[in-house]
């Protein structure tokens, strides 16, 4: 199966470096009390990875702006969703 | 950019567009806000523009327009693993203009329909995003953006700010999404010389195909797929209830994917070249999800109001619809020399309850909750359905009588006696 990382690669971004607008709020609760962890699954641009220790960590380059991470995030509201500073972030070509 | 408007939009999408370009051309002074690079860029739909709804904003909107195809034929797919049964209506008169509905390209359409809403005289400013609403008690009088000093105010805020509408959740006028009003779509746009399309579809220059899916494409969740025609270009998606997926665990990349593999859709998308892969959520929850939808000096339209007609697929009429009547009341209550109060402006609440938008969302309030509680009919009858065609259509030496028998046992042996007449009941019901 072709990666998801393939697919984004087609896209088009103005990345904001150095500022990220989905924000974690508490890794402790992503990797200590968070079970089922439904980012990782959601996401339909695979922002979220798992670490060896059960760490989530977040990479929002590829971020297609849909909100999925923060809606599955019901349990533990755990993720600050903002829009990228205007212009930034994906550009939809054909949208 | 300290200045006071008569209306200020959020949002350059087909509900923001709608009403900045009605109320502009009325002669109200208009300032839009968008966040992306120009409008459109943002924006993801599958997409069929309906002409209907657009019509009532300006008329002769094919003049100039950028349209993919109209489309002449409309195929429901119900598959199974490896097979379908679908049905198709086609008819020559859709081949008569006015046509009724189009396959469009969001990201030209959108800055097509903001180039229309700049002509009539509205302030479009791009590559800005609005961080918050400025409040007086109760009363929204204006946003706060992210440019330097960029507080901006009017006697009217129109929030076209789409399916999230961050804007009205920290305003408190909406509570946020829940995973079982939202469906997550996955849609890519493949290319293809448009006498590839024209051949592999039977239609000729312009006209175009919509094919809508359900059944073992959602892996047994609530969802559908589809696949339009544009002109160079096939569009294939597929979307799931956000709750579905998540208890599953099914990421959409691989459902799109899978969908893509089966053996009736890639002949389809044969030689093509992948060129976007998009991500929207869309509002599932109907009319039961509706929030408030106005107060002192604001309204809600488009995806923020979560006005989609889920069974129909239709969202962008509703969306234009919302945005043409939330202007027109402030261009009545204008005329009328009345303030734009939470009692006037329930006069918008009033308009679109007599209009199409809440009476298609009204007849289907009890479809959201159905689905959810009978997922049979994503999970056993596309087998069922796909089962019997296949045992009808097959030449084996068996009499017909008894492939009869052989049906209706496997529909007994899924769903019992009591369970079919339950779910025709039930369906009935349901679409009533």
């Amino acid at each position: 199966m072709i990666k998801v990382e393939e697919k984004l690669f087609q896209n088009r971004y103005k990345v904001d470096a150095g500022r990220a607008h989905i924000q974690i709020a508490d890794p402790d609760v992503c990797q200590l009390k968070c079970e089922t962890k439904p980012c990782l699954v959601c996401c339909p641009a695979s922002c979220y990875t798992k670490e060896g220790d059960g760490a989530v960590t977040l990479i929002t380059d590829g971020c297609l702006e849909c909100g999925t991470c923060r809606v599955v995030c019901s349990e533990h509201r755990n993720v600050l969703w903002e829009y990228p500073r205007g212009g930034y972030g994906i550009l939809f070509k054909f949208g | 950019m300290s200045e006071h408007f008569d209306v200020l939009v959020i949002g350059a999408g087909p509900s923001g567009n709608a009403a900045a370009y009605t109320a502009a051309k009325a002669g109200l002074n208009v300032l839009q806000i968008e966040r992306g690079e120009s409008p459109g860029s943002k924006n993801v739909q599958g997409a069929i523009l309906y002409s209907d709804a657009l019509e009532k904003i300006i008329p002769d909107f094919r003049e100039d327009a950028p349209l993919e195809r109209h489309l002449i034929e409309q195929r429901m797919w119900m598959l199974d693993d490896e097979s379908y049964v679908g049905s198709t209506y086609r008819s020559n008169a859709f081949n008569t203009p006015p046509f009724n509905r189009y396959t469009i390209i969001r990201a030209q359409f959108d800055k097509w329909f903001s180039k229309k809403v700049q002509d009539a005289g509205a302030l479009t400013i791009c590559e800005t995003t609005v961080l918050g609403l400025h409040m007086d008690g109760d009363r929204v009088v204006g946003a706060i953006t992210d440019r330097a000093g960029g507080s901006v105010y009017a006697d009217a805020v129109i929030l076209a700010d789409g399916v999230n509408s961050l804007l009205a959740k920290k305003a408190g006028f909406r509570p946020e999404l829940q995973p079982r009003d939202v469906a997550l779509a996955v849609k890519e746009i493949h290319f293809l010389p448009d006498t590839t399309i024209e051949s592999r579809f039977n239609v000729g220059p312009d006209e175009g195909v919509a094919i809508e899916m359900a059944g073992k494409i959602t892996q047994g969740m609530v969802g559908t797929g589809f696949l339009y025609t544009n002109t160079e270009s096939l569009t294939i998606g597929v979307g799931c209830l956000l709750s579905d997926l998540r208890a599953r665990k099914i990421t959409p990349h691989a459902l799109i994917e899978n969908m893509k593999a089966h053996p009736a859709i890639r002949p389809m998308l044969e030689g093509g070249e992948m060129k976007e892969y998009c991500a929207h959520l869309i509002p599932e929850g109907g009319y039961n999800a509706i929030p408030r939808i106005y107060g002192e000096g604001w309204m809600m339209v488009g995806d923020a109001g979560m006005f989609v007609n889920s069974v129909h697929r239709e969202g962008s009429n509703l969306a234009m619809t919302t945005g043409r009547l939330a202007a027109e009341t402030l261009i009545e209550l204008r005329s009328e020399g009345k303030d734009f109060t939470a009692d006037s402006l329930a006069r918008y609440r009033r308009k679109l309850d007599e209009s199409f938008v809440m009476k298609d969302l009204k007849k289907y309030r009890d479809m959201p909750g159905f689905l959810e509680s009978n997922p049979q009919f994503f999970t056993q009858y596309p087998g069922l359905i796909n089962r019997a065609a296949h045992t009808m259509v097959v030449v084996d030496g068996a009499d017909k009588k008894s492939k009869e028998r052989d049906i209706r046992r496997n529909f007994i042996k899924k769903r019992s006696r009591f369970g079919l007449i339950g779910d025709a009941f039930k369906f009935w019901r349901a679409f009533e």
